[in-house]
């Protein structure tokens, strides 16, 4: 579903390289021609990129529990079919992603593992739960949202594979925010209850969703080597202003109040100006504090544990498929 | 404040259409269930393509029923006013996921008789179960190719692996054999060559099953006794918890729109 700039310090290795190869590295970067996987590239672009693709990878699939949340109790035959599809759709982009993230040199294996023991992160949204039929609605509407404002750079990411999986992914998530401003429609437009209802989520959504753009950017840490290396396009507060001015008119035609008092229209900018973000909440939701962290955590987990068996069974047969093969070929012979 | 349960007027044709669509939509909600849970991506994407298809199946069956009922009646007010008396599902497929092994068992069991059963109702003179078969039957081709790989692979796999899909098997034996059930509203269609008769495809049905328990190095079980109900909406009491999660914005908000 998503990217976030989690602000991870990392270590300068460049001095230890080639200086011929990185000043044709940069060369070819700011030519915008593709780095592909058999190409030369810095360590810490490496290890850059390895890191945002699996975070986002990371993203991918535990987004799949909140929204799988509401499966089962999806209100019509049609909705339930258009969200299990919705979460298959963010399953792919997570296969897809770790596939990417491999082209780097890290195993799927390496990745999953460092999410489970806690080491690697996943987007903040995340780890808010999703309370009622609403909020399948809200987060179509505006996680999807964001997502795509932030993903839509990363077509023209410097790094072949991953800018070719996003341009799959956008459609993707284009269809998803329609079908997610839908459900808001159809929502607003229903009984006082789902009018409150809709109200509710975006309520609750909102705020979070500023936060999926990342820090501002005075206290951005990394945000120019990435600029540089034409990973990230445009900064956190460009990103953020544009969803804000795109979604401000969604919600008026919905009929729904933001819930930001200071939210108001500046003729001399062209832009809305909003009110202050609780960067603390942030930080806690990163650092674990959030009212999901744990339960996401634990249904991976369990997913993972519980499938151990599974997985291998399934691996034992392919010994065991081999070895018959093997000794078939031997009397053969 | 509940929403009344809907009443039907069940014709032999308006409960036949319901009753295969019970078996697809309750089977499709079982294999949701896992979506996000599964032992590995690749899988949470399986079921979910399996869940999908049962639940298109579904709705193409409702539509039918409701169509031929001739009420007001649609596929959403079939799918989520009716109460699990109303149900006429088959007892196998409302049984709980457990574990991966159960899963694959269910789905194995159930894909050996669907996907003969929709081939050989291409053939209806029923033109709009025709369609639906000639859609359905390609659907349970890969589902029947699916389960029974992971069968093999987990009767095959580990001593583990061996031992959770022979209990599964053992388990689930006893509602195998209301996959051929026929009253006499079913007998009518029969004749009338709107429906096959399920007994045709008992021989086919035993092979597959026979062969993929043998290279799955299972056996099957001794005991032929055979539990039914579930086509005259007497079930088992997971249904219930079922229908009221699958079931539950609809009666907490009658009459809404979503």
């Amino acid at each position: 579903m998503y990217t976030q700039a989690l602000n991870a310090p990392q270590s300068d290795e460049r001095h230890l390289e080639d200086a011929d190869k990185s000043a044709r590295f940069e060369a070819r970067v700011a030519n915008e021609q593709r780095i592909e996987p058999n190409d030369w590239m810095p360590a810490a672009y490496r290890k850059t990129l390895t890191r945002q693709i699996s975070q986002h990878a990371h993203s991918e699939i535990v987004g799949m529990l909140p929204e799988g949340n509401w499966i089962t109790r999806a209100p019509t035959l049609r909705r339930k079919a258009a969200l299990l599809a919705k979460v298959q759709d963010e399953c792919g982009h997570g296969l897809y992603l770790y596939a990417a993230a491999e082209t780097l040199g890290s195993s799927r294996e390496e990745l999953v593992d460092q999410l489970l023991g806690g080491k690697a992160k996943y987007s903040s949204i995340f780890n808010y739960p999703t309370l009622t039929w609403a909020d399948i609605g809200a987060i179509g509407w505006l996680v999807d949202g964001a997502a795509i404002m932030n993903q839509i750079p990363l077509c023209r990411c410097s790094y072949g594979p991953y800018a070719r999986a996003m341009i799959r992914v956008c459609k993707e998530e284009s269809f998803h925010q329609r079908q997610g401003y839908e459900i808001m429609v159809t929502l607003s437009r229903g009984t006082d209850e789902q009018k409150a209802m809709a109200q509710d989520a975006l309520n609750r959504w909102w705020w979070p969703c500023l936060m999926m753009f990342g820090p501002p950017d005075q206290q951005s840490q990394h945000g120019n080597q990435s600029t540089r290396w034409k990973i990230k396009r445009f900064s956190n507060d460009e990103l953020r202003q544009k969803f804000v001015d795109a979604t401000v008119p969604q919600a008026r035609y919905l009929g729904l109040t933001m819930p930001d008092p200071e939210l108001r229209f500046n003729d001399a900018t062209q832009h809305w100006d909003f009110g202050a973000i609780d960067w603390q909440e942030f930080a806690d939701v990163l650092a674990g504090f959030g009212p999901c962290n744990r339960d996401r955590m634990a249904a991976r987990r369990k997913a993972h544990d519980d499938g151990a068996w599974v997985r291998e069974a399934a691996q034992a047969y392919a010994d065991k498929e081999r070895a018959r093969r093997a000794a078939d070929n031997a009397v053969a012979a | 404040m509940a929403t009344a349960s809907i009443a039907i007027v069940e014709t032999p044709l308006v409960n036949y259409a319901l009753r295969r669509g019970d078996d697809a939509l309750i089977l499709g909600h079982r294999l949701s269930e896992w979506c996000g849970h599964a032992p590995m991506l690749e899988e949470d994407m399986a079921l979910a393509n399996m869940g999908l298809d049962l639940i298109g199946q579904a709705r193409e069956l409702y539509s039918y029923a409701a169509q031929a009922e001739g009420a007001a009646n649609t596929e959403d007010t079939l799918a989520y006013l009716r109460d699990v008396r109303q149900y006429r599902n088959l007892l196998l497929v409302e049984q709980p996921n457990g574990d991966f092994a159960r899963t694959m068992l269910r789905q194995l069991f159930y894909s050996a008789f669907a996907d003969p059963y929709w081939r050989a109702m291409m053939g209806s003179s029923d033109p709009t179960l025709a369609a639906i078969a000639a859609k359905s039957e390609k659907e349970s081709a890969y589902h029947l190719r699916h389960a029974s790989e992971w069968v093999i692979r987990l009767g095959d796999g580990t001593e583990e692996s061996h031992r959770r899909a022979q209990t599964a098997i053992d388990e689930l034996w006893a509602f195998t054999g209301e996959l051929f059930h026929v009253d006499d509203g079913d007998a009518a269609l029969i004749k009338d060559g709107i429906a096959i008769d399920p007994e045709r495809l008992r021989g086919v049905w035993s092979e597959t099953i026979a062969t993929v328990l043998s290279r799955a190095t299972l056996q099957r079980p001794n005991s032929d006794w055979m539990q039914q109900g579930g086509r005259a909406g007497h079930h088992s009491e997971h249904l219930g918890h079922l229908l009221s999660e699958l079931q539950s914005l609809q009666r907490s908000f009658p009459g809404a729109t979503w």
